[in-house]
Order: C-alpha cells, then structure tokens, then sequence
C-alpha cells in the first residue's frame, strides 16, 4: 500500500491519479487514527491478562526460573474442575433456556401484542438496575425453597443457580437479540411461512431463527461470558461455581487460582473469537 | 402448460364479514362472491377495510362476525397454515437465507414432498415467472421485481385454491409495475386459479382484473366488470375514486339530463330534479370558438393545456360554473392553446347525476 502511495504521488501530475493519492492517503490517515483509538483499548484488556500470565508463571523464589507448576496444578484440584465444570454446564444450560424463553416471547409481542413490547423490554432490562446484593436477598427464600426441594444426591449442586442466572443475563441477551429482529421483516416472513402451511414451531425453527442466527450467537456469548465471570450472586447463596472456587484457592495457593483466572479468561477469548468466526462466515456464504 | 401447475379455480364466499379495531369498524358487513377461477381486485383508499378483507380470507386475522366459505366449505374458523391459499405481500417477504429455489420449494417441503419432485415443481414454477436462470439466487442479489415474482412461482408452487395478492406491486417502479402486473394476469390465467388482489392504484384495477370492487368505510360500493365501474359508477364516491370527474350542475327528469343545455342519458342510480352531473374529462370535447363572448353557458375560455404524452388535458374556465376538464388525443388538441375560446360538447356516455 505504502510503495504504491508513493509511486503515484511521484507520477501524480494528472487529476486522476491525484485524487487516488489522496484517497489512499485519507485512507492511510483513518487506520493511523483507528490503530491510535484502539491502543488505550487494548493495553486495558491485555495487560491484566498478561499480567496474570506473568504471575501464574513466576516460581516461588521471586528470582528464580519460569514455571508451569501453578498451571499443572490446576488438574490435580478436583474441586477446581468440578467447579469449572458446572461453571460450563451453568452457562450453557443459562444460554439455552434464556434462548428458549426470550425468542419466542419476542417474536410473540412483535406479532401479536406490539402494544405490550415496552412493557417486555423494561421487565427485561429490569434486573440490570438491581444490584446484585439486592437480588440475593430477593432470592435467598426463593433458593431456601429450591434446596428443599432438590432431591438429596443433586444437594448443593450450583446447576440450580441457571434459575438466578437467567434473569440475570437477561437485559444483555434481550439488547442483542432485538437487534437481530429489528434487522428482518419478523411479521411479514411469519405471515408468508404461515401462508405456505407453516405451524408456529416451523415458523420459529426454519423461518425466524436461521435469520437472527448471529444475533443468537451475539446473545448466547454474551451468556456464557457473564456465567462464567459470575461471583456474588453464587458466593452469597452458597454455591460453588468457578469463581467462588478460584477465590476459595486464592487463599490456599494465590498462583493456581491466578492461573485459574488467566486459563479462564482466555477460554472464554477464544470462544468470543470462535463465534464470532462462525457468525462471520455464515454471513459471508450468504453474501456469496 | 404442465398439468401439475393448472387447477380448476373454486368459488370463494365472503358472507356478511366484520372486524372491529377498537372504534373503528374496518369491514361493515362484506358480501363478495368470486366466481371459479375469476380474478377480482378491492380498489379503495387506504384505510378502507380492502386489505383487512383479504387478510381476513387468508385467516391472518379473525373475523368479528361473519363467515369466509371456499370451494362450499366454511373456513372462517381456520388458522393461516390449514386454509391452502397462496398469498403475495406488499413487502417483500422472501426468506433471506434461502435461495429463490428453495423459498419456492419450501411449501412443498412442508408438504413432505420427496426432494426431486419439489425441485422438479419449483424449476417449473420459477421457468412460469420467467425466472429459471436466478433460481440460486438469494433475495438480496434479486431486484425488487424479480423477488416478487419469486414470491409469485412461491405462493403458487403449493397449489392453492385461492391466490391472494396483498398490493404486490406498490413498492415496485412504475415500468416493471406495468409489465409484471400483466404478468400476474397471465400466470393467473394459465393457471386458472380464484384470485383476489388488493390495490389502491386504480389503472392496476381496471388492467388486470374481471371484475373491480370499489371500497369505501369498510364497504363495498361497487362491483362490476372495469369498464361498467370506469363509465358507470353507482356512487358519487366511486364516480370520484376512479378516474377523474368534472363538477357541473344539471337537471334529472326521467332518464335524460339537463347539463348546462346539454341533454346526456343518465345511469339507473341518478337522482331526480336538480343535481351534480359527474361527467368524465374524456367525454368532454371541445370546439374553437371566436373570441367574441357569447351568452352560452358551455363556452368558456382555456386556461391550462398538459401534455400527457398520448393524451392532452385541456382545462377551461367556464366562469360561474367553474373550470372543466377535458382530455383528447394530443393529435386533436393540437389546435387549442392557452387564452383560446371554446366551446364544450359532451359524448352522448350515460352520466351519473348525484344530490347536489
């Protein structure tokens, strides 16, 4: 780009040529100001993370060599895997029923009840506008109940937080999928789906989802990201999920639940990546 | 013509329907009957209940009162997906993620027909719409046009009894307008199927249909073949929705009327004694005059000329009685200009007199 700047610049008597040097300079410009705009950003989120890469990696002699001991010892710690693993089980079952109560709810009030679609999105960024101390107060009976109900051998099992976590994860996944509606003709495709002999589920699985596909995705992403960063509401009522775990080591071995974090954190960068890669290419073949 | 695509069109009934919005009553007690196979257009303004008796036919909404009857049989209490109607909508409603084979398929595929035969029947529905080389189209890559006739090859690939067209052209430019509404027609024809399509464009009305409606407040004013609705129209509303209408005052007595001299016949629906004649531009002819004034009161003198192309529209102001328009073959106008004196003459076309 920049060899071929130059060289128009030094032939770029005729009118034409100089306005393609000065698009290719204005253009030039802009990635200097996105380049500067997005360095601040990007020394914020990536500095934590390498400094949680340092420190999991430092041994406990401060002069001493780089280790991977605090990284191994992550697997030797059932207490952390199960954590991590109910954390993943929490934030798909999360994504999956949030999904399944807000799609259809959404598209419903589009349809049928327009009238009702503020009532819908201020219930559903409600919880937004609820410190998270608050709600487990609000919830505390409700899980009271919730464990009494729980048969024995699932006692305790933090899968239960799904209920508190829906709600939670609800205004995020609510904004993103909007979007995707507000970008399709919702009515008038359910309208022609119908017409054709589409039942309502035919309409919702093969009409309206393939086309808020990334916008799902957006949403679910959003879920898992705010499940598995999830700390209040889990320590408050009494539950062990990933970050109450890693606080729990933090207080036996700081560098395995720093490694925690840092591995925790990255999974979740690299599951950010890998939807959005999937949106992007789903997009691209239907450009095609 | 293949044999899967032609279908003996059924009789639709709509029996006395109504639909209420809050206080607004947009259908005040429809009764239309669609004959076999025949195509009827709704013309009226917005808001005057056409699209909400189609809707009602396709079963996207429920009928406060009433019945909708097709091929003898009562389907008012029918959702959407049982009644077997294909519909075409004002917005364009393919689906986006699918390809224009697959979205004509997709009727098809709900009826659990095998995968060759739907593409077999949707290779064949879009070659009916003229549309073989996009079929691995998506809609994005297809004009405004090509997507509706898509939706067109879609609506009819599922072999419906009744074809519903909800102002499929409205968002179309007025050239492919023009050639894909003769397009809808022939297709229909072909296919032989009971069509009802909705308009407020009056010209689309008049072009394509066997039989107009004109509605008004939920009512039907009107219905009768394009030129009984163009040249006899039953109510002073239908007289001004469709085309143009000149103001002038006149007197009935038996079937004759009075007009500023003039005696004309008078359709069935006139009042007696005095009145407001409706009289068409194009049933108006003029003859140049001299510049001297007369007493008569069909002289005036012409204040406005537009050439419209085929036709020109000559205005004249005729003083206390108002201005009249009158439109000519732009060949016979070409002696008239501004400032000229003229005098009116009137085609011997019944006219309709209403209460003045």
């Amino acid at each position: 780009m920049a060899a071929v700047t130059t060289e128009l610049t030094k032939t770029g008597d005729s009118p034409r040529r100089n306005g393609i040097g000065l698009r290719a300079r204005s253009a030039r410009r802009t990635r200097v100001i996105r380049v500067l705009a997005m360095l601040p950003f990007g020394l914020f989120f990536a500095v934590p993370l390498i400094a949680l890469i340092e420190f999991s990696t430092r041994s406990s002699d401060l002069y001493g060599e780089r280790t991977l001991e605090y990284w191994r010892a992550i697997g030797d710690n059932p207490d952390l895997l199960i954590a991590l693993r109910d954390s993943l089980l929490l934030a798909l079952i999360t994504s999956v029923v949030a999904l399944a109560l807000l799609v259809p709810t959404m598209v419903w009030v589009r349809l049928r009840l327009p009238k009702l679609q503020r009532v819908v999105e201020f219930l559903c960024l409600l919880p937004l506008t609820i410190p998270a101390l608050v709600l487990v107060v609000g919830l505390g009976p409700i899980y009271l109940w919730i464990a009494y109900f729980t048969p024995a051998e699932y006692d305790s099992s933090p899968l239960v937080l799904a209920f508190a976590y829906v709600v939670l994860v609800m205004p995020y996944m609510y904004r993103a999928l909007d979007a995707g509606l507000q970008a399709i003709d919702v009515r008038t495709l359910s309208e022609a789906a119908r017409s054709l002999g589409a039942g309502w589920f035919t309409v919702m699985v093969r009409v309206i989802l393939p086309n808020v596909f990334s916008a799902v995705l957006n949403a679910s992403l959003l879920a898992v990201a705010l499940v598995l960063g999830e700390f209040t509401v889990a320590s408050l009522l009494n539950y062990d999920n990933l970050q109450v775990a890693i606080n729990l080591q933090a207080q036996a071995s700081v560098g395995v639940s720093v490694a925690l974090a840092a591995a925790a954190l990255i999974f979740v960068f690299i599951l950010l990546f890998a939807l959005s890669f999937v949106g992007r290419r789903r997009s691209t073949a239907k450009g095609k | 013509m293949t044999e899967s695509l032609t279908r003996a069109g059924v009789e639709v009934r709509l029996e006395g329907l109504r639909r209420e919005y809050g206080a607004v009553t947009a259908l005040d007690g429809l009764d239309l009957t669609i004959e076999p196979g025949e195509f009827i257009a709704l013309l009226g303004p917005s808001g005057c209940g056409k699209t909400t008796a189609l809707r009602l036919l396709a079963g996207l909404e429920d009928a406060d009162g009433g019945r909708v009857v097709v091929g003898g049989k009562d389907v008012t209490g029918l959702p959407t997906n049982k009644r077997d109607m294909g519909m075409v909508f004002q917005a364009y409603s393919l689906f986006p993620h699918m390809t224009a084979r697959q979205n004509v398929a997709f009727g098809l595929r709900l009826r659990k027909v095998g995968e060759a035969e739907r593409n077999r029947r949707a290779g064949e529905m879009l070659e009916l719409v003229g549309l073989s080389a996009q079929a691995d189209r998506y809609a994005h890559q297809m004009s405004g046009g090509q997507q509706q006739r898509v939706a067109l090859a879609r609506a009819l690939a599922i072999q419906p009894t009744v074809l519903l067209l909800d102002e499929p052209l409205s968002a179309l430019d007025a050239k492919v307008r023009a050639s894909l509404r003769d397009e809808i027609r022939r297709v229909q024809l072909e296919v032989g199927i009971t069509t009802l399509f909705v308009t407020h464009d009056q010209e689309e009305a008049l072009a394509v249909a066997d039989r107009v409606g004109v509605m008004n407040a939920g009512r039907l004013e009107q219905l009768g073949a394009p030129t009984e609705v163009y040249g006899q129209p039953a109510t002073p509303f239908v007289a001004e929705f469709v085309g143009l209408s000149n103001r002038l005052p006149a007197t009935v007595s038996g079937s004759k009327a009075d007009v500023l001299g003039a005696s004309l016949p008078t359709v069935a629906a006139s009042v007696s004694g005095p009145g407001v004649a409706l009289v068409r531009p194009e049933a108006v002819d003029l003859v140049a005059v001299d510049s001297a004034g007369s007493d008569d009161p069909l002289t005036g003198s012409i204040v406005a000329v537009s050439f419209l192309g085929a036709v020109t529209r000559i205005t004249v102001d005729l003083g206390t009685h108002g201005k009249v328009l009158a439109q000519m073959p732009t060949s016979q106008a070409a002696g008239f200009s501004t400032g000229d004196r003229a005098r009116l003459t009137f085609r011997p076309a019944p006219i309709l007199v209403v209460k003045a």
